[in-house]
């Protein structure tokens, strides 16, 4: 192990330099998804007995904002590395291609976990929720975050431009995240569209969050995190792949 | 193993552009070796193939014995390239820059030889600065600096004086000087042909993927350049024996070849016998510039299909 240590150290740094936009910026957008669709639904939408709807959207949006901040994490580093042209100093580096997945991955999954915590806490004043099982939601936590980071890392690679990656984001990212139920249980939707959720691997990185809070989900949480994990396996095997043939890195 | 870089046979193709058609070379330690060549000849592309940013179609690069790919760990610790385009990341301070490169080189504590590049580079006073607010110049050589945290037994600078100004490009160069003295290899490519002729001790010419020619410099000197005496006129006109071997530029300049000072005084002599009045002279030295244009535009070699 050589560059390791020092890649992951510096796309840490790259993102807790500006943790305000970072970290802080997607904690607050999720306090106000909380705020408006806590009050606004809240009359409409019971999803687990005993648990307010508020209470039930906290761990979707902490999640939400998880999936989100890790997929960004690593996709717009790659990016921004490979048209600015400074990725030739890691690529010049004897810097195996499972360290450079690992320490990209990593440094994503923190600022997943860093948002997810902060939204948590902030929430800690305005909508309380229990947290049943803990190490069930660190799990999901650390999965899920590290679902989006694999697929970021997939998404910077294959990546031309920015508008590419916003594309990804906007198509594939911001779709799945929604129809993950984050604002709703899917056993409220048909049957046929309870089929397609379970289709989605954010679904199962969701629900099984949020088991870690209420000890209540849709789906057994050992279901859920070998779904997760699963999808976790597929996209780290693609991304290293990538990385391994040089992929649009190395010409 | 007696070589640091082993070039054979390598080809690349870039779409319809066959950057690198079969090129072989080799260059011994220690040596200070140049790579000319016109812009698009291919220069970049195989430093970019020894240094794993391109992947070459076939043919075989090693550095210090290592293969690029296979042993690709110790061929880039034995490798510092500078690179032509000028990049950096604007997140970070000079000295981050330095000791995040050495991190990747898996070195901790690297901040004696930090201080010395940037003592040489004469980049201490921006320490500090962030590489953003650098000018183009400087940038240059903190680049210079990125690929020698390292120490690497082979550098490899990519045009590293473009843009960068007169005095700094003497400091880098005495710099470069002294660690091929202290037994690095250097490679160098530049479109200062001057600049080679004084540092390089050996040269490769590249044309549209292929090596053109590929000797010591002072070989290429005799062989493709020479001394030639120019003198303009006042009065009078070139003797006979001199206007044979004369070629006359559309300044008025007559030049001839000449082999040492005792035919300069002889060509003299014959000027004043015929009555010629000179309004200047000059002696000229052999000029790599001459031998890169000659080269260039040498006929195509017969092996070429
Ligand atoms: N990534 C790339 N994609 C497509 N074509 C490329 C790429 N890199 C280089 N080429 C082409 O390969 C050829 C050789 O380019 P290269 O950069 O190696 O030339 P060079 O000798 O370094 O020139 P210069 O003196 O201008 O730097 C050129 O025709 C160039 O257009
Ligand atoms: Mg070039």
């Amino acid at each position: 192990m050589t560059g390791f240590p020092t890649l992951l150290y510096k796309e840490v740094l790259r993102f807790w330099k500006v943790g305000f936009q970072t970290v802080a910026a997607p904690v607050l957008s999720a306090l106000l998804y909380l705020v408006v669709f806590g009050h606004a639904l809240a009359a409409h939408v019971q999803a687990f007995p005993g648990v307010s709807y508020a209470q039930f959207l906290v761990p979707g949006l902490a999640m939400m904002a998880m999936l989100q901040n890790a997929f960004a994490n690593s996709s717009s580093s790659i990016i921004q590395s490979k048209i600015t042209g400074n990725i030739v100093f890691i690529l010049l580096a004897p810097i195996a291609p499972a360290e450079i997945f690992a320490a990209y991955l990593l440094a994503a999954v923190a600022r997943g976990i860093a948002v997810g915590l902060g939204v948590f806490v902030a929430t800690l004043w305005i909508v309380p929720v229990p947290v049943e099982h803990p190490l069930w939601a660190f799990a999901f936590a650390a999965v899920g975050s590290a679902l989006l980071a694999a697929l970021g890392i997939i998404a910077g690679i294959w990546s031309e431009k920015f508008d590419q990656l916003a594309a990804f984001q906007n198509f594939l990212v911001m779709p799945l995240t929604f129809l993950a139920g984050v604002f709703y249980s899917v056993r409220s939707l048909p049957p046929f569209w309870q089929s397609v959720s379970r289709l989605n691997p954010f679904f199962y990185a969701v629900d099984g969050f949020r088991y870690g809070f209420f000890g209540q989900s849709d789906v057994a949480p050992w279901a859920s995190i070998a779904f997760a994990s699963g999808a976790f396996a597929a996209l780290s095997w693609l991304a290293l792949h990538l990385l391994r043939r040089g992929y649009k890195l190395r010409h | 193993m007696a070589h640091a870089v082993v070039v054979r046979d390598v080809r690349k193709r870039f779409g319809a552009v066959q950057a690198l058609a079969g090129v072989s070379l080799e260059v011994p330690r220690g040596e200070f070796f140049g790579l000319l060549g016109p812009n698009g000849a291919g220069k970049t592309t195989l430093i970019s193939a020894l240094g794993g940013l391109a992947i070459a179609d076939s043919g075989r690069l090693e550095v210090m014995g290592h293969d690029v790919q296979g042993d690709y760990r110790a061929a880039r610790r034995a490798l510092g390239i500078v690179p032509q385009e000028v990049v950096f990341d604007p997140f970070f301070t000079v000295r981050e820059t330095l000791e995040i490169q050495s991190g990747y080189f898996g070195l901790r504590r690297n901040g004696a030889w930090i201080d010395e590049l940037l003592e040489r580079l004469a980049l201490a006073s921006k320490a500090d600065a962030n590489m953003r607010s650098l000018s183009g110049g400087m940038k240059r050589r903190v680049m210079v600096a990125q690929a020698l945290v390292h120490r690497p037994p082979v550098i490899v600078l990519d045009e590293p004086t473009a843009g960068v100004d007169v005095e700094l490009r003497q400091t880098l160069w005495s710099f470069i000087r002294g660690l091929n003295e202290a037994g690095h290899t250097v490679v160098l490519t530049t479109h200062y042909l001057e600049e080679a002729q004084q540092l390089c001790s050996r040269i490769a010419m590249m044309k549209e993927g292929r090596i053109v020619a590929l000797d010591t410099t002072a070989r290429l000197l005799a062989a493709f350049s020479e001394r030639v005496l120019r003198v303009k006129l006042e009065r009078g006109a070139l003797p006979a024996p001199l206007a044979e071997r004369a070629t006359r530029d559309a300044a008025g300049w007559w030049r001839f070849p000449i082999a040492d000072m005792a035919h300069v005084e002889q060509a003299l002599a014959s000027l004043r016998e015929a009555g010629a009045v000179l309004a200047s002279l000059e002696v000229a030295e052999p000029e790599l510039e001459q031998v890169f244009v000659r080269i260039m535009h040498r006929e195509e070699p017969a092996a070429r299909p």
